[in-house]
């Protein structure tokens, strides 16, 4: 524990810390640029230099680690002067176009310019420019304003796991560029955008469409995936502009996906605004209370079991338990969230750990044996795969993958797409597994996702079992869920034996006349003539195309709402805009309907119903990661694991839900990045 | 009179290449004369010898060579292996002896590199030889194939039980390589840009681990140290700049030169004796840059008896670095001359922090708008500031060796970068009427 003075405030910092940290000990503030808490040091911004006793010269704070004994000075002559001529180098190159640049009040340069800078410029010469590179659908660039921080290459190589963007050339030549002028293939690239200090490196959705102290802003929760990252919804009027994450370090760090930043950019194009009702084999603009009649009418005379309801993927607790309290009026339990046939959960597994992420985000960057199963991280949960790579990185830990081989961004050990290996791992595996002190198995929705699934998940218990996975103050059993809203929908209950495919089969057979789809897209419920489909959701996507009414609803951005993500961590998010037209709350319009059909639920506002959920279910209460018992369970009447190769959740990262395929920025990125197919971009210009 | 390096005290016996350079003349000459009785005494011993000659780095910083030897892991670890790196990118405008070292006289750097190597407990040698030396890399493949062969390097080299390998890695051209911790980069592949300090290499180095990077010549003089005693060095020179050292004249002498001399040669006998005097005479002297491009020039009232030697010349602002000595006479366009430098640290920064980056384009422009005297007289003091502002401020030394040369200029020949700007002044308030 070093101890050095600090502008004569004496501070003691843990070992290892470097001198900035400890002037942010003693509540002084050093102007930065290069430097990023996340990402190795690089010191070559020269921006942070301190004076130091004993040494002759300004010493790089970043950089030099605190030891005892140390004297800095962080407001003298000489760090003044120091900071003044790396502030006056910074600014002879960089283009005074700040009124048309897209960071402008949101910019370090223009913040720190107003400390350190001089007030008029002694450059008598000509300025540097730069050519633009090429970066993707999501990173626009002006390089000219680059000051070669190198946070962006940095990220790109340690977070992100992609060399795909560095420096070229040298001394003032220097340049920033993704080298064959390629669009980045990572899922984390917008993040280079907050991470650029300057306007070199910004959003190409967002470019000139407003300032930042325009914008509302809203603290939110992305959906996009089950990570459940804390986002900031900024939104202008009616529109959500942009997405950014916030600082959580038990979940996304500071970090978010491209899709939790793009995706939500789908909000503004195919929404349902107004009911609709099908006449004739066409739909028809309704009232609302035109549509509660249709409704009404189609369920008249049915009841009990004749009734059966299929949430989505971005459907939220609230919502999920109103369409479950609406259908228990009308004498029904088949009530199913999980969308994709994932066997687990309800019926298969009744205790909670078994569907979770047990061992949780931010801990399995210790892990040191990580067992893949069915589950590709880098796409179904990005912010997930980040801290397998920092175990892997930090030289601890090593991955083991069945499934079809993809680039992780780290090296695995593939084991073949046949889950049969589970009964008969290899030697290396069971070695490691047996040697590892904090071994995670992870079983993704591919896995689970199959006729078989619960014999999966019965052979993954085994291995519990076997390598002793839950042990003192670790839990090694992991599901890797894709979906936001579905461990919120296991976790009330929102499950009916024999899941989606019975549903679907006793439609087709008859013995299911009417089916409310609560924004459920990925499932394919074709025509089912005779079934009455009532669609209740935001977006005009795959579930509306066979509804016999549709119900406006609001989409995660337009609602309070609970989320639990694939830990069980319950997180709210706030409404940031209204939903669009004659969109209306999910739960309100339940509630709505509830009257029409003539039991009215029992709760008339949010509060009533939260403390109505929290009533039945005490774990969602409250937000925050409430810690579940390990019990191990068994699964009864387990279907054999079959020798049919897994395969993962989707085969398009950017397409995975109906914003997401709203969204043109996902389109987009979709074509040129997945696809190779350059030529949409012109062809939007 | 002075005492002139007598030839039986010459190191550097075939410099000028009379003779072959390889194994077989070499050791006529008394390279791997009995190698392995230096390793009876233990590393220790080697590095107390370098340390008692007084030997001081030859590659510009002048730090004692035995003490930096010191400061590498007494017992390396199997799996953590120590390295010594020879740096010969001699890359610095005026340098020329490493070159001469390595085509003409490649076994005394080998020899000194398996002893430094042995005393530093190093497990191989990279020698990093600048891109655009070919036929020196060659000659010097050759010699470390011929050492191979007879067994003088590798596995139980020169019959000392000790194993030793030496690797010759050749570089791309670029200046800042010749920086020891961008040659550690460059050497693993990387882009070369210099490494923050600390970590120091001989606490993390190349690929990590620790490592002492040496100049050829501190390195090729350790075999005969060892063999004529630390004394007979230490004898050479003034207290605290002892030993024998190349000297490379360049420039407006009558003979431009490498050779071997006293270290603490005044610099007038320097000239007469092996140059055959400077151009036009002694009157016709302007100005000498005394050690390699990056050392601040010296008007040549003040350098004529200098001793030339680290202190001797520290002492008038400037530096030995690597006695590549720029003798310049009165027909040289100084500020043009000053002016292609800062053009050579503009090419040469690697771009990686501001100061550098930013400062020496910057400097350079103002320099060559100097040239003609299209400036303001207060631009002179602004480009001094901002030398000022470049110097100490970034991560290794070329921010600083950009900034010396303009301010070397600015102390001794301001006048004349007034009257230039007089003159213009003038010429075109002439032309104007």
């Amino acid at each position: 524990m070093p101890k050095l003075t600090v502008d004569g405030i004496e501070v003691e910092v843990p070992q290892g810390a470097t001198v900035l940290q400890a002037c942010e000990a003693a509540g002084k503030e050093i102007p930065r640029f290069c430097y990023h808490e996340r990402l190795s040091i690089a010191g070559n911004c020269r921006m942070c230099l301190v004076e130091m006793e004993k040494s002759p010269k300004p010493v790089a704070s970043c950089a030099m680690p605190a030891s005892d004994g140390q004297v800095v000075k962080t407001n003298s002559e000489v760090t003044r002067k120091a900071r003044e001529g790396v502030m006056e180098f910074l600014l002879i190159n960089h283009p005074l176009d700040c009124p048309i640049c897209d960071q402008g009040g949101e910019c370090d340069l223009q913040d720190q310019a107003l400390n350190y800078g001089r007030g008029r410029s002694r450059y008598q010469e000509n300025k540097r420019a730069v050519t633009e590179k090429y970066m993707g659908p999501i990173i626009k660039t002006v390089m000219t304003r680059c000051i070669h921080c190198t946070r962006c290459v940095r990220f790109a190589e340690e977070v992100a796991g992609v060399e795909e963007i560095g420096a070229v050339g040298r001394g003032e030549n220097m340049q920033i560029t993704t080298y064959l002028e390629q669009a980045a293939t990572s899922e984390l690239s917008g993040n280079v955008i907050d991470l650029c200090p300057v306007g070199a490196l910004t959003s190409k959705p967002y470019a000139f469409e407003s300032r930042p102290w325009e914008l509302v802003k809203t603290n939110g929760i992305d959906v996009m995936d089950a990570v459940g990252s804390n986002v900031r919804y900024d939104s202008r009027g009616p529109q959500v502009l942009r997405v950014l994450p916030r600082v959580n370090d038990d979940v996304n760090e500071e970090w978010l996906s491209d899709k939790g930043r793009y995706g939500p950019l789908g909000l503004m194009k195919r929404r349902l605004d107004a009911p609709y009702i099908r006449e004739n084999g066409k739909l028809r603009r309704a009232t609302w209370k035109d549509a509660f009649a249709a409704v009404k009418r189609g369920l008249s005379g049915l009841g009990g079991e004749q009734i059966g309801a299929i949430a989505g993927d971005l459907v939220d607790v609230e919502s999920m338990v109103a369409l479950k309290d609406l259908l228990a009026q009308l004498g029904s339990s088949r009530h199913e969230c999980r969308q994709d046939g994932a066997q687990l959960g309800g019926e298969i597994s009744g205790v909670r750990a078994s569907y979770l992420f047990n061992t949780g985000i931010a801990p399995l960057e210790t892990a040191d044996v990580v067992l893949l199963i069915g589950s590709n991280p880098r796409w179904e949960a990005p912010l997930v795969n980040t801290r397998i790579r920092k175990a892997v990185r930090r030289g601890a830990a090593k991955v083991f993958a069945i499934g079809p081989e993809v680039d992780l961004t780290y090296e695995a050990e593939w084991l073949g797409g046949d889950l049969t290996v589970l009964g008969s791992l290899p030697q290396a595996v069971v070695d490691a597994l047996k040697g590892a002190e904090r071994p995670a198995v992870i079983v993704g929705q591919g896995a689970l996702a199959r006729t078989d699934g619960a014999g999966v998940l019965a052979a993954v218990e085994t291995l519990v079992r076997d390598f002793n996975l839950v042990r003192d103050g670790w839990n090694g059993f992991n599901v890797l869920h894709t979906a936001a809203g579905r461990v919120g929908g296991l976790d009330i209950g929102f499950t009916a034996e024999g899941g989606v495919s019975r549903i679907l089969a006793d439609a087709e057979s008859g013995a299911l006349k009417a089916l409310f789809l609560h924004g459920a897209d990925e499932i394919d419920a074709g025509a089912l003539p005779g079934v009455f489909k009532i669609y209740v959701g935001h977006h005009g996507d795959r579930g509306v195309r066979h509804a016999d009414v549709i119900l406006p609803a609001a989409s995660f951005a337009e609602k309070d709402a609970t989320w639990v993500n694939m830990e069980g961590r319950v997180q709210r998010s706030n409404r940031a805009v209204f939903p669009p037209g004659d969109a209306r709350e999910d739960w309100a319009i339940f509630r709505a309907l509830s009257d029409v059909l003539g039991s009215p639920l029992g709760y008339d506002d949010m509060d009533a119903l939260r403390a109505r959920i929290a009533r039945e279910f005490p774990l969602l209460a409250d937000e925050g990661l409430a810690v579940v018992g390990w019990d191990s369970f068994s699964i009864p009447g387990r279907s054999e694991v079959q020798p049919e190769p897994v395969r993962y959740s989707f085969e398009n990262y950017y397409m995975t839900n109906p914003v997401a395929r709203a969204s043109e920025v996902m389109q987009q990125c979709s074509e040129i990045i997945l696809h190779g197919n350059e030529d949409v971009l012109e062809a939007a210009e | 009179m002075t005492d002139f390096l007598s030839d039986k005290d010459r190191i550097f016996t075939n410099l000028y290449g009379f003779q072959s350079a390889g194994l077989d003349a070499a050791t006529k000459r008394g390279d791997w004369d009995n190698t392995k009785r230096w390793f009876e005494n233990g590393p220790d011993w080697v590095i107390e010898q370098v340390k008692a000659s007084g030997l001081r780095g030859r590659g510009g910083a002048g730090f004692p060579t035995g003490v930096k030897w010191s400061f590498m892991p007494k017992e390396p670890p199997a799996d953590r292996p120590s390295y010594l790196v020879i740096n010969a990118d001699e890359s610095e405008p005026g340098s020329c002896k490493d070159r001469e070292i390595i085509r003409h006289d490649p076994h005394k750097l080998l020899e000194g590199a398996l002893i430094a190597g042995y005393a530093m407990r190093a497990r191989a040698a990279y020698i990093y030889i600048r891109g655009e030396y070919i036929r020196e890399a060659e000659a010097l493949q050759r010699a470390i194939d011929e050492a191979y062969d007879k067994g003088l390097l590798g596995k139980n080299a020169a019959k000392s039980g000790y194993d030793f390998d030496v690797y010759m890695h050749r570089g791309a051209g670029a200046y800042i390589c010749g920086e020891e911790t961008a040659m550690l980069e460059s050497l693993e592949g990387k882009k070369g840009q210099p490494r923050l300090k600390p970590p120091f290499p001989a606490g993390a180095g190349l690929y990590g681990h620790p490592t002492t990077v040496n100049n050829v010549e501190s390195i090729a003089v350790v075999p005969e140290i060892l063999r004529r005693g630390s004394g007979w060095f230490s004898g050479f020179g003034r207290e605290n700049n002892h030993g024998t050292k190349l000297f490379q004249i360049s420039g407006h002498v009558e003979r431009p030169c490498v050779v071997e001399e006293s270290m603490s040669i005044p610099f007038r006998d320097l000239i007469e004796r092996h140059c055959g005097g400077i151009t036009g005479g002694w009157d016709n002297l302007l100005a000498v840059i005394p050690g390699g491009s990056s050392v601040p020039l010296v008007p040549a009232a003040e350098i004529m008896d200098c001793p030339m030697d680290f202190d001797g010349l520290r002492d008038l602002k400037s530096g030995l670095g690597t006695a590549a000595i720029i003798v310049m006479d009165k027909s040289t366009d100084i500020v043009r001359a000053i002016s292609r430098i800062s053009y050579f640290y503009k090419h040469e920064s690697c771009g990686q922090c501001t100061p550098c980056r930013e400062g020496t384009g910057w400097m350079w422009r103002v320099m060559e708008r100097l040239v003609t005297g299209q400036a303001e007289v207060e631009e002179i003091d602004m480009l001094h500031d901002v030398t000022k502002e470049v110097e100490g401020h970034t991560i290794c030394a070329l921010g600083d060796a950009a900034a010396w040369p303009i301010q070397g200029l600015i102390r001794h020949f301001r006048p004349e970068l007034e009257r230039r700007i007089a003159a213009r002044k003038n010429a075109m308030l002439e032309a104007a009427e």
